[in-house]
């Protein structure tokens, strides 16, 4: 294929940085990760204990899925960060696909090259090659890692590669999206949702129980990364299944790319309106309709989230009682309901997680408009450099309420129905959720910040998420210090529902959040723009 | 006359870049201002400081009697920018842009609205993506002529239009000329010359020559060819001829503007059949003030070599 072989040196050459920080980032956690589980739990009998306690507890089971086998670290490791850490994977797969495709094309960066001697299938061949071979060399990395840790080399190989051939999937997910749609911006959002539905569709499945629907995690490219088994059978064959899936993905997105001109996408842009509606007006009305997609999407995406959580919860009952070992461990933390109450209190501070991408996104619409040049033409009208980041801001911090509200709500009518009491559990639930607010809040606030004192970093307000994720994932695991887990905002949320409610955690993150914000309209107000 | 935009000493650097270096300018009100100079020689960024989007580092700038970095906002109510480089929300119509950057500048003129839509041709239904970087141009240029404020500031608004659109540009601009002031930002000498009242030459971040076109032509030479009746005479002696050049009874030569008065009272002298004289263009004027670039990089090339 002319020009695949400049075009991927190219690639490798833009992203050296970010491609040897995903590399080091993953394979450095997860490494580390195995050798401090490794120190802490260092007899069998301490990780069969861990295993008793933490792998039975059904909130685990939808947040990371089962525990195999306890008896080795990596098989620790594999429960504890497999689903995690392939996530990652999966979402730098797309990231760098959507980067090297829809991207550039939408920079118009890709005519240029289009026009030098290049195959027509060259720029999208060349994004595949370099997402796999990312996706490749820290699975591989990780299984080196690993067996130089002295776990198994089986082990060790099935969960690396089980971690690239998440990437590998992706990858494709990212050809075919960038493919369909006809913004980088909507090429990551449906990458993202087949993402989101993959995290969901395994975590019902481990939470179903045994009659329940467990076959909808073999619907996800992250239940076949559980299914492999690493350290626990290391059923390889599972990993056909990924493969597959690229091929058919990859072939999908070749034979699309050339069904379409360069710039558009498949659906042809209809004509729209001749005049703006009364509401595009101010600035507000304009950051209205730039953020409005992407907070509906999220405030749907999330309801659903909240629901299924909320489905799953009756199930974690059913459980205990169909397991009396467990429930007489569950009765000494407090009984039955209890244990209700921490699933549930889990899954919501991962959906708070979750709505910290959101306010990142779309604080960060911030530096897009900024990048490409359609701040200026507004800046250079008579609204004030205040209102126009005060408009985005404030979708960012008000959309955080409404999309876990929307979460919590989910959650309360799902789990209210099943429980016979929709009112109480709605109550309780957005209550709980909404409490997450101003940890995120702090997200938005470090985001404001970098755009408006170092906005070429603007887009280390991810990496943030990526550390806060880690620190809340693996923190407890790896008995980190409690500075260093106080460091998230997340840690310093009450439990809720089921801890104590305590206002103080939220009034100083709220006022964190606040002084943050204040520094970057400060900032913002006295650099150059553009 | 009051001035509408008045800078002097102007410096911005980008970290070691100099791309203003005490610059100078005036633009008086109601005049059509040429701002005129090659890629990089910084107009944009004079113009981005003019918008206090930038903040310069040095000097002093003030638009409509105001500072542009601290009165931002109230003197954006009275002025209209068009950007070098349209980028258009994907997502929104180029109708819908007009509109929303007319509201936000504080209502636009329909009449004129629908008027220029028509004239520049433009299908304000399509979706920012879909248009070409010369529509790009044309949303951003109704929306500004179309907005009833005292300064527009164009940055080379017609480098993707095509010469039809060039001539209904320049028929815009002249409609509205002494109800607004005007500055024009261009690399394209014949829309200065068209257009423009007085000119500013900036080059490396410096004003280097500023008047009216007949000022910058009175400080060049023009070309004059005649053929004579006998054999010229005491030309070659006079102050201000460059480049004589005579062949029997022809003679061609340029002379500095201020000399051509003795000039031609020498060719006279010796009887004239034919003359032809021409005064310089812009090109000229504006290549004069960077010819030098060019020797300077051939030397170069010659010591490396």
């Amino acid at each position: 294929m002319t020009g695949l072989g400049a075009l991927v040196r190219l690639a490798l050459r833009r992203d050296r940085l970010l491609l040897a920080a995903w590399v080091i980032g993953m394979v450095g956690i997860t490494v580390s990760t195995a050798s401090t589980v490794g120190e802490l739990y260092g007899t069998v009998e301490s990780r069969q204990q861990l295993g008793a306690t933490a792998g039975g507890n059904p909130a685990f089971l939808a947040m990371l899925g089962p525990l195999y086998d306890p008896s080795t670290t990596g098989g620790v490791l594999a429960w504890r960060w497999g689903v995690f850490g392939a996530l990652l994977v999966g979402l730098m797969a797309m990231f760098l696909v959507t980067r090297h495709t829809r991207a550039e094309e939408e920079s118009g960066r890709l005519e240029l090259i289009g026009s030098a001697v290049v195959a027509r299938h060259a720029p999208l061949a060349a994004a595949v090659v370099v997402a796999l071979l990312a996706s490749t060399v820290i699975g591989l990395l990780v299984a080196l890692g690993l067996t130089g840790l002295g776990e198994s080399a089986s082990g060790s190989f099935a969960l690396g590669l089980a971690f690239a051939s998440v990437g590998w999937v992706f990858t494709g997910v990212g050809a075919v999206s960038a493919q369909v749609s006809e913004s980088a911006r909507a090429a990551n959002s449906i990458s993202g949702a087949v993402l989101g539905a993959a995290y969901l569709l395994r975590a019902v499945g481990d939470a179903a129980g045994d009659e329940g629907p467990t076959w909808l995690t073999w619907l996800s490219p992250l239940g076949w990364l559980e299914r492999t088994r690493a350290f626990a059978g290391d059923r390889y064959w599972v990993l056909l299944l990924p493969v597959a899936l690229f091929a058919v993905l990859l072939a999908a997105a070749s034979v699309l790319v050339t069904k379409r001109d360069l710039g558009g996408g498949l659906v042809p842009t209809r004509l729209g309106p001749a005049r703006a509606p009364r509401s595009l007006g101010s600035a507000f009305g304009l950051a209205w309709r730039l953020q409005r997609g992407t907070l509906i999407g999220w405030t749907l995406s999330l309801f659903v989230l909240g629901a299924v959580y909320g489905a799953v919860a009756r199930g974690v009952e059913q459980m205990l009682e169909a397991n009396p070992a467990l429930e007489k461990i569950i009765s000494q933390m407090g009984g039955a309901g209890a244990i209700v109450d921490v699933y549930l209190a889990s899954i919501l501070g991962i959906i708070a997680l979750f709505s910290a991408i959101y306010v990142v996104q779309s604080t960060l619409r911030l530096r897009a408009e900024e990048t490409e040049s359609r701040a200026e033409p507004v800046l250079a009208t008579p609204v004030s450099r205040f209102a126009w980041v005060g408009s985005h801001v404030l979708f960012a911090t008000v959309g955080t309420a409404v999309v876990l509200a929307a979460a919590g709500l989910g959650a309360g009518l799902v789990h209210g129905a099943r429980v016979g009491d929709v009112g109480g559990q709605v109550v309780r639930l957005v209550g709980a959720s909404v409490a997450h607010v101003p940890a995120v809040w702090v997200v938005a606030g470090l985001a404001l910040a970098l755009f408006a004192l170092v906005p070429k970093l603007s887009s280390a307000s991810w990496a943030v998420i990526v550390v806060f994720l880690v620190l809340g994932q693996l923190g407890p695991l790896l008995q980190l210090d409690q500075w260093a887990m106080d460091l998230s905002p997340f840690t310093h949320i009450p439990k809720v529902p089921g801890a104590e409610v305590t206002a103080g955690p939220l009034l100083w993150l709220t006022l964190v959040a606040a002084a943050l914000v204040a520094v970057g309209f400060a900032g913002f107000r006295r650099r150059d723009v553009g | 006359m009051t001035a509408a935009i008045s800078v002097s000493g102007l410096v911005k650097t980008f970290g070691p870049t100099r791309a203003l270096d005490g610059l100078d300018l005036t633009v008086r009100e109601g005049e059509v201002h040429g701002f005129l100079g090659p890629n990089g020689s910084g107009k944009s960024t004079t113009i981005r400081v003019l918008l206090g989007l930038l903040r310069a580092d040095a000097g002093s700038a003030s638009l409509l009697g105001g500072d542009p970095w601290r009165d931002t906002a109230e003197l954006h109510r009275r002025l209209a920018y068009v950007p070098g480089d349209v980028s258009l929300w994907p997502n929104l119509t180029g109708g819908e842009v007009i509109d929303l950057l007319g509201r936000l500048r504080g209502g636009l003129n329909e009449k004129r609205r629908a008027e220029l839509l028509e004239r520049f041709e433009l299908d304000p239904r399509k979706k920012g993506r879909t248009y070409s970087k010369g529509n790009r141009q044309k949303v951003a240029l109704v929306a500004a002529l179309a907005s009833d404020v005292e300064l527009l500031i164009l940055d080379e608004p017609t480098s993707g239009l095509d010469p039809l659109m060039e001539a209904v540009f320049q028929d815009a601009v002249n409609e509205l000329r002494g109800q607004r002031t005007v500055l024009l930002s261009s690399h394209i000498l014949a829309e200065v010359e068209a257009l423009c009242d007085r000119v500013s030459i900036i080059r490396n971040g410096r004003a280097v020559e500023t008047g009216t076109l007949a000022d910058l032509r009175h400080l060049t030479r023009t070309s004059v060819s005649a053929e004579l009746v006998g054999a010229p005479d005491g030309l070659a002696g006079l102050p201000g001829v460059h480049d004589l050049l005579v062949e029997g009874k022809r003679v061609r030569f340029e002379v500095d503007t201020d000399h051509l008065d003795a000039a031609l009272r020498a060719l006279v002298g010796s009887g004239v059949r034919t003359l032809t004289s021409q005064p310089p263009t812009l090109e000229e004027l504006f290549l004069r003030h960077y010819e030098d670039e060019l020797p300077t990089a051939r030397a170069k090339g010659a010591m490396s070599s």
